[in-house]
């Protein structure tokens, strides 16, 4: 064994298998080529990337509207644009930015980074993503065609009833806004199952739960949370459908129904989505941060236990987007309370990674520039959110333009801006190039500088009593120059978004080759090469500690006897990640295609008859059946390796 | 309590400074929708709550920032070839160590007297005297508002819409209903906002204490025209809220210009009657607003226009030039009819 970390990273990485093995492990796992292969990709890195230039596309599309409501909001009486298409605006605004941005693309990242990161050869159930990314593709496209056809969702992001229910929402807008709800949702919990499943048994051997990185655990975190806040949408989104469509009376007071029921289950799935758009955010932060302070973060117990925390209290404070409906005094009590309290595991990693940042030596690169931009940004974003927090104060602010500027920071402070430093950071890793820095840094400013005056003086402006979602607002309130600057924000924000789809263009092309690990970060996707091979790995590692390629590592350092002719991975136990049992992934196939078309067949059909959710099952069953059939040849093979690895 | 009357009177002074400077500033005394410029008990218990909020926020946030800023001043530089110091992983720090617990400690603190703060002013809020109070009765229509002022006496009740009067002094219980969907009544210069949901009453309690005229605002997006779904509530003197509410009883006057008598009998004969009311003319719709005191008001539709003789002809004509989407057909009416029908509607003072 070698004493010193230097030897030992040669060492280790200059243990590669033989050249055929690589070429063989290369055409095993390659994604087909030609039309039809383009439509079977499975692979986790393919499905990725297409997911995050997927999410980053409808991101721009929802910055396109919210540029145009700044523009009609610059003026007081504007005629820019009316209320039909303001209020779609605002609808599709929110809808895109939070079912087709900001969820999917953490979802996204992990499909991408996750099995690099926990040194796996692929995520766990390749197929279901693949089916889980053309399912979300479809919805968000079908939301985006219905817009182009005047006919967008127009009763807010929210959808309250009965504004949003049959009475008053005739047409078929709001249905489509219901069923893009059925579309995300169904992908997110897929995507929810696909990740726990890796991060939980697909692990490099070695990595135990405390050796798994910040950002992992964060997207698990995220995970779980998922599969416990999105049925209750699913639920009242498929309640308010009924109603629309088959004349049900779930939220029809009249008859029984009550109003509210919508808004507590809404928000039931609502407020834990804030927090599953915030900790991947946080585990960006977790990821970047060690790697340009050069050492590893501080109080990564806590860090992992505020994650958890983080967690479990968001599902505690949904009523603090109700306050204002006439609730019990003791409910509103316990309601600031929990949402006082959340701010604790916040706190808690804010302190970490000031002491972090306080016991390391910095090398400040753009990633690490958005990433600290989370300080200002979304620390201020958390002060709001205490003052939201208190009943009284809520009942003042909720519903005004303060609201507005609060969220903004939060998603954006807390989300966005560190989702820019992760693909400053990442970039590398998946194109094998390094973005331009130079453009890079004009990018953070515009966008720091644009944000802030944009969303700044929205504070004031709900202070002094401009609601939301008005689409215009009369002169002489004292509103008009904090709106004219709000708006100058707005289009600062737009240019800086345009010169980081340039530097991503760009870069392709022109940018500095990477090599494997540009930024000397410690975590596993930096030991591969960039871009990473079909297989991710050569040789499956193994991992002796938290930062495998900073840290002196006994041998052995990989595993050895995987089948290289066939899509063989090794599945780990949970808590130890000790070697459990090899299993054989299934080849790439064009039927999660196929069956995502089917079953968006049947999803849009149910807009218009409810007979399509009978009718258009039979093709989903038939895709689904091809989809999962045995094939003769690859069980012979699976058989073959049982007896001879 | 006395820190905290000093802290708030601190950080006022400082916003106050702040808000002055901002130009377009209506003057005191016109229309004024703003929670910053309380003129009643519930509007400043909330804003003393939110001076001493936003204090320790900014301390906090201040501190944050300080600690954040000196850790990058004070870190020497380093670049991507820099060897990792890896001793955080095997070791204790306990420097850094005990300063997040002492952190973390303080931060708890100040999140408990937040709550300490928040639930003591909801509970004064409640508080409010309710001796002599009048009772006003608010639904919440698409996209307007119409009031009923109760008494006991039946023949005493009198409905307006989108302006209320109340008296300086005295508490005002609002009960609060909706015809159709959700709404929000929010008169930010007197009290925090209250949902009006279908299937459900709600109860707001205000009083104002300076007399003026304060805008209000529909706060819950509530369809195509939650933008001008705006109203006032005119605070007066005592003598003149009843001068007021004596004038309010009474059915509106049969005209005596002829051309006003005209614009009553176009009215009487034309599709108004089916959602307006005017007392004492027999019309008697409900879908609409009352118009038994319009000319009384300052505005018309909600916040959207200014009551005066040219808009009200417009409006009549085509409101959805005005508000598009809003219930209310247009309605052309030849020239001398619509002269006539806007003198006699400039009749109901």
């Amino acid at each position: 064994m070698n004493t010193t970390s230097e030897v030992d990273l040669t060492a280790r990485n200059q243990v590669p298998p033989s050249e055929a093995d690589r070429q063989a492990l290369e055409a095993t796992w390659r994604d087909p080529a030609g039309l039809v292969g383009w439509f079977s990709a499975i692979n986790h890195k393919t499905i990725g990337v297409r997911f995050i230039v997927t999410a980053f596309g409808f991101f721009v599309a929802g910055g396109l509207l919210a540029a145009v409501m700044r523009l009609q909001l610059a003026r007081p009486q504007n005629t820019l644009v009316g209320p039909d298409l303001y209020n779609q605006l605002f609808t599709m605004h929110g809808t895109t930015m939070m079912f087709l941005f900001a969820v999917p693309v953490m979802q996204a990242m992990a499909t991408y980074l996750v099995p690099l990161m926990v040194g796996a050869r692929s995520i766990a159930f390749p197929r279901m993503n693949a089916f889980a990314y053309w399912l979300y593709l479809f919805g968000g496209l079908m939301l985006y065609i219905a817009f182009a056809l005047n006919i967008g969702p127009d009763a807010g992001w929210f959808t309250y009833v009965p504004l949003a229910g049959p009475d008053f929402s005739p047409g078929k807008r709001v249905d489509f806004w219901a069923q893009l709800i059925t579309f995300t949702e169904f992908s997110g919990l897929l995507e929810a199952v696909i990740v726990i499943t890796t991060v939980f048994k697909l692990r490099a051997v070695g990595m135990t739960l405390n050796r798994i990185p910040l950002f992992v655990w964060a997207m698990l975190v995220t995970a779980f949370m998922v599969m416990f806040a999105m049925p209750a949408v699913m639920l009242t989104s498929t309640a308010l459908i009924l109603d629309r469509l088959v004349g049900t009376h779930f939220f029809n007071p009249a008859e029984g129904g009550d109003a509210l029921l919508w808004q507590h289950l809404f928000w039931f799935f609502g407020h834990p989505e804030v927090y599953f758009i915030f900790l991947p955010g946080l585990g960006f932060m977790s990821a970047i941060i060690p790697t340009f302070v050069r050492r590893p973060i501080f109080g990564y117990s806590a860090m992992v236990l505020a994650l958890i925390a983080t967690a479990f209290l968001s599902f505690g404070l949904w009523v603090h987007h109700m306050f204002a409906t006439n609730l019990p005094e003791l409910g509103k009590g316990f309601f600031t309370a929990m949402s006082l309290m959340i701010a604790i595991p916040s706190a808690v990693q804010i302190f970490c990674w000031i002491a972090t940042l306080w016991t390391g030596r910095i090398h400040l690169k753009t990633p690490l520039l958005f990433v600290l931009a989370f300080f200002f940004i979304l620390v201020l974003g958390g002060m709001t959110g205490l003052m939201l927090a208190m009943v009284p104060l809520d009942l003042q602010v909720h519903d005004t333009y303060f609201v507005v500027a609060h969220l903004h920071y939060v998603l954006i402070g807390g989300a966005v801006f560190p989702l820019l430093g992760a693909i400053y950071y990442w970039y590398p890793k998946i194109t094998g190039r390094l973005m331009n820095e130079t453009m890079g840094r004009w990018n953070f400013w515009l966008f720091f500088i644009g944000f802030n005056t944009a969303f700044f003086p929205m504070h004031l402006l709900g202070m002094k009593g401009m609601p939301r979602r008005v689409y215009t607002y009369p002169a002489g309130m004292g509103w008009d120059t904090m709106n004219l600057v709000a708006t100058v924000g707005a289009v600062t924000i737009a240019v800086s978004m345009l010169l980081f789809v340039i530097n991503v263009w760009r870069s392709l092309r022109h940018g500095q080759v990477a090599g494997d690990n540009p930024w000397g970060a410690g975590t596993l996707e930096w030991a591969t090469s960039s871009p990473p091979p079909a297989a991710n790995f050569d040789a499956l590692p193994v991992v002796h500690g938290r930062e495998p390629l900073w840290e002196a590592a006994p041998e052995p350092t990989q595993v050895r006897g995987m089948a290289t002719g066939q899509r063989e991975v090794l599945v780990t136990t949970v808590v130890d990640a000790r070697p459990d049992h090899r299993s054989v992934f299934p080849d790439s196939s064009i039927w999660p295609f196929i069956s995502a078309v089917a079953t968006t067949v049947l999803f849009v059909g149910s807009i218009f008859t409810p007979w399509a959710v009978v009718w258009a099952s039979v093709p989903v069953a038939i895709a689904l059946t091809v989809w999962f059939w045995p094939r003769r040849g690859e069980t012979e093979r699976e058989m073959l390796l049982e007896k001879s690895p | 309590m006395a820190a905290r009357r000093w802290l708030a009177r601190c950080v006022a002074a400082a916003l106050a400074a702040a808000v002055r400077c901002n130009a377009g500033e209506p003057a005191l005394g016109a229309q004024s929708q703003d929670a910053l410029r309380s003129a009643g008990p519930q509007a400043s218990q909330v804003l003393d709550l939110w001076l001493l909020t936003l204090g320790i926020c900014t301390a906090v946030f201040a501190a944050i920032l300080v600690a954040f800023v000196w850790a990058l001043w004070r870190a020497p530089r380093a670049s991507a070839g820099t060897p990792a110091d890896t001793t955080g992983l095997t070791q204790v720090e306990h420097r850094p160590r005990r300063v997040v617990i002492v952190a973390l400690g303080a931060s708890t603190v100040l999140l408990f007297v937040l709550l300490v703060a928040s639930v003591s002013t909801d509970r004064s809020l409640a508080q409010l005297v309710l001796r002599d109070a009048v009772h006003i009765e608010v639904t919440a229509h698409q996209w307007w508002w119409s009031a009923r002022y109760d008494n006991e006496e039946a023949a005493k009740t009198f409905t307006v819409a989108n302006e209320l009067h109340i008296p300086v002094g005295r508490p005002v219980i609002m009960t609060l209903r909706s015809d159709d969907v959700i709404h929000s009544l929010w008169v930010p210069n007197l009290a925090g906002k209250k949902d009006l949901i279908p299937g459900r009453t709600a109860t707001l309690t205000l009083r104002a204490d300076r007399p003026g005229v304060y805008r209000g605002q529909c706060a819950e997006f509530c369809g195509a025209q939650h933008a001008w779904m705006a109203f006032l509530v005119h605070a007066e003197p005592a003598a003149q809220y009843e001068a007021w509410v004596a004038r309010q009883r009474e059915p509106a006057a049969t005209p005596v210009a002829e051309r006003a008598l005209r614009g009553r009998q176009v009215f009487l004969q034309s599709t108004c009657v089916m959602c307006h009311a005017i007392g004492g003319s027999g019309a008697g719709g409900q879908r609409g607003p009352d118009l038994t005191h319009l000319a009384g008001r300052t505005t018309l539709a909600a916040g959207a226009l200014a009551n005066d003789a040219a808009h009200l002809a417009a409006w009549i004509t085509d409101p959805s030039a005005f508000k598009p989407g809003t219930n209310m057909p247009g309605h052309v009416l030849p020239p001398d009819d619509l002269q006539a029908l806007v003198a006699y509607l400039g009749t109901l003072e």
